[in-house]
């Protein structure tokens, strides 16, 4: 398939230090189901990717795979130099350096905005709670909410409490980002904000992959887009090149359903 | 063309409307009334029958408590006559040993202090807003244990030896109940983390100890303990009495316990679990940061259920002649100075009030914990 055109362009490299993510041939099964099929992927620095492809085409268990919430069966990957594999301290090591924002935000509803943000920074990094606090106001006021700070995830709107969690992910200081349908769950007129926040991202240079249907946000700022179906890669491209001339049948049909 | 036929098509409103008061009839406790006693004729009936009932029971007990209860009196003589209510002398003559059981008379001040002690410490500990509570709970949870052991065993810096064979009474009611609930919600809490546990061995470990312990009734559980146990072990090794029965009371409550969280556990997404995973915690600070203070929040009143359940249970250690409240109150029956015909309806009405003090204390203490904790929903 044309699918590895791009990835066999980029050299292979099993030290992977160069790049920020790096699968190969990862397979996965959920028990008979195939879900990912011989997947090859390499991330650079920098470099913001996004996903798409119809549903239950593997794309969010793919990123997933990257921060080891889904297991993969063969091949390897690594993030950021590291190989994930059974090793617990490995994959905590992982999950320190990427930060993950979820379709329903999963915000820890017992604590208030503030807390969500400091509690892995204190826990997990050890930093002193007003040092932790600070960074966490920071990321609040950058995602322009600063004043919910003392409220409940519950008192917030959608588009609110999505804000939050990518402040959350961000105030471990992730070098890679991966969104998982950020947008999906939320009413329309919210999603403009979180869209715009990821923007704003982008643009500061964060490593980011993300699953989306939002074009509009895919032609703005990725440097790739990855159309995924069937659990494998079908066309990988530039996005002014992935829209104007989609080469795969499958990527031409998606496009003209979702674009309608 | 159209715009002469239909003149308003085109609407813009310029005034909004303002907020009205709700009418009369929706409103107040007569509208309450309205809607929720007498909202038809079946309603209004059951309503009438029910409060007939209530006001009967109500004045019945009152008579029998209150009215024709005789208040005092120096034994029996008092309490005889055919329309004698409740004997409240008798309750006043056999007060201490109900409270201590067979506890020396001069050294009934180290149950007072250790009752006073407790009540200082734990009174703090269930306000919300009283300082200190990290120390506070450190000296409920584990000093006061030990303080409260060597002052009521005594057998240190000086204090006469009270065996806690002749313990009794509210005493030991307190102490199996406190201990109880002390030990079994922690135990509970492990149990549970252990049934969900993807090691093989710990989870079944766990499930076997679970459904051994809610399989056998508390009464097999005192009584093995009590009598059976000493048969198996090595000559010479012995525990207390009260030891035993403490034990055997909070490992079954523990087992229960455990059932409870893991249903709460259960109703804990599978995104929170994601989310705490994401940000890079541990299972051990997942477990006990983010996702068991949602679960337990969640089944407050099935933990409380089971407290309350545990309290009234401790009455059971009876049956290996451990006298708590309700065996002094047996022991105090058979005195013929207080033999009367209302003797017994007063010691159980009696009992009845302790009981119900303390279960229906911790249920209300249960939704004012409950009410405070409901942040996270709050719109």
């Amino acid at each position: 398939m044309s699918v590895t055109q791009t990835a066999a362009a980029v050299p292979q490299s099993q030290a992977s230090t160069r790049h920020a993510i790096e699968l190969i041939d990862v397979n996965k099964w959920y028990g008979e189901f195939h879900v990912l099929k011989d997947i090859n992927l390499q991330v650079s620095r920098g470099e913001r990717i996004v996903i798409c492809g119809p549903s239950g085409s593997g794309k969010s268990t793919m990123i997933r795979c990257i921060n080891r919430l889904e297991e993969h069966q063969k091949g390897r990957i690594f993030v950021d130099g590291t190989e994930l594999t059974n090793d617990l301290k490995k994959i905590d090591e992982v999950r320190r350096e990427v930060g993950m924002v979820f379709q329903h935000f999963n915000l820890f509803p017992h604590l208030t905005i503030l807390e969500n943000c400091t509690l892995a920074p204190i826990w997990v990094r050890k930093m002193p709670k007003k040092e932790a606090e600070e960074v966490a106001m920071h990321f609040l006021a950058k995602v322009k909410i600063p004043e919910q700070a003392k409220k409940y995830p519950g008192q917030l709107s959608g588009g609110q409490q999505q804000r939050v969690a990518i402040a959350r992910a961000l105030c471990m200081r992730p070098k890679i980002m991966l969104f998982d349908e950020p947008t999906s769950a939320l009413d329309p007129e919210m999603v403009k904000e979180v869209l715009d926040t990821m923007v704003s991202l982008a643009e500061e240079g964060m490593t980011m992959l993300c699953v989306t249907h939002e074009m509009g946000f895919a032609r703005q700022v990725a440097d790739r887009v990855i159309f995924m179906d069937y659990g494998q890669i079908i066309e990988s491209n530039e996005p002014n090149e992935f829209f104007a001339n989609p080469q795969h049948e499958r990527t031409k049909k998606f496009l003209a359903d979702i674009l309608h | 063309m159209i715009d002469t036929a239909i003149p308003n098509q085109v609407f813009v409103r310029s005034q909004l409307v303002e907020t009205l008061p709700a009418p009369k009839s929706e409103v107040g406790p007569l509208a309450w009334a309205r809607a929720n006693l007498f909202s038809g004729p079946i309603n209004s009936l059951l309503t009438i029958i029910g409060f007939g009932l209530l006001a009967y029971i109500l004045f019945a007990l009152l008579d029998f408590l209150v009215l024709r209860a005789v208040w005092t009196g120096e034994n029996r003589e008092a309490c005889l006559g055919p329309e004698v209510g409740a004997c409240w002398p008798f309750i006043k003559a056999k007060f201490g040993q109900l409270v201590y059981g067979f506890y020396p008379v001069d050294e009934r001040w180290r149950p007072n202090l250790v009752f006073l002690l407790g009540a200082i410490l734990i009174v703090p500990l269930m306000v919300r807003t009283a300082p200190f509570k990290l120390a506070n709970a450190v000296l409920f949870f584990v000093v006061y244990p030990v303080v409260a052991f060597f002052l009521l065993q005594g057998d240190v810096l000086g204090l006469p030896l009270v065996s806690t064979r002749i313990w009794g009474g509210i005493l030991v009611t307190l102490v199996v109940a406190v201990v109880g609930i002390v030990a079994s919600l922690p135990l509970g809490i492990v149990l549970a983390l252990g049934r969900r546990s993807q090691l093989p061995i710990i989870r079944f470990a766990s499930i076997a100890f679970i459904e051994f312990w809610r399989g056998v009734p508390l009464i097999t559980v005192l009584f093995f303990a009590t009598y059976m146990l000493p048969l198996f072990l090595p000559r010479g090794l012995e525990f207390n009495g009260l030891l035993r029965a403490l034990v055997g009371v909070s490992l079954f409550a523990a087992a229960y316990m455990a059932e409870v969280v893991r249903g709460g556990l259960q109703a804990i997404p599978r995104g929170q679990y994601e989310g705490a995973m994401a940000v890079g915690l541990g299972y051990w600070r997942m477990m006990f940061l983010i996702i068991l203070p949602q679960a337990l929040k969640l089944v407050i009143p099935g933990i409380v259920n089971t407290f309350i359940g545990l309290f009234k249970d401790t009455t059971l250690v009876l049956i290996v002649s451990i006298l708590d409240l309700l065996g002094q109150l047996r022991a105090a029956f058979a005195d013929p100075n207080w033999a009367t015909p209302v003797t017994e309806f007063t010691g159980y009405a009696f009992a009845g009030f302790f009981y119900f003090f303390f279960c229906y204390g911790m249920s209300r203490y249960s939704r004012y914990v409950e009410r405070r904790l409901n942040t996270g929903h709050k719109r």
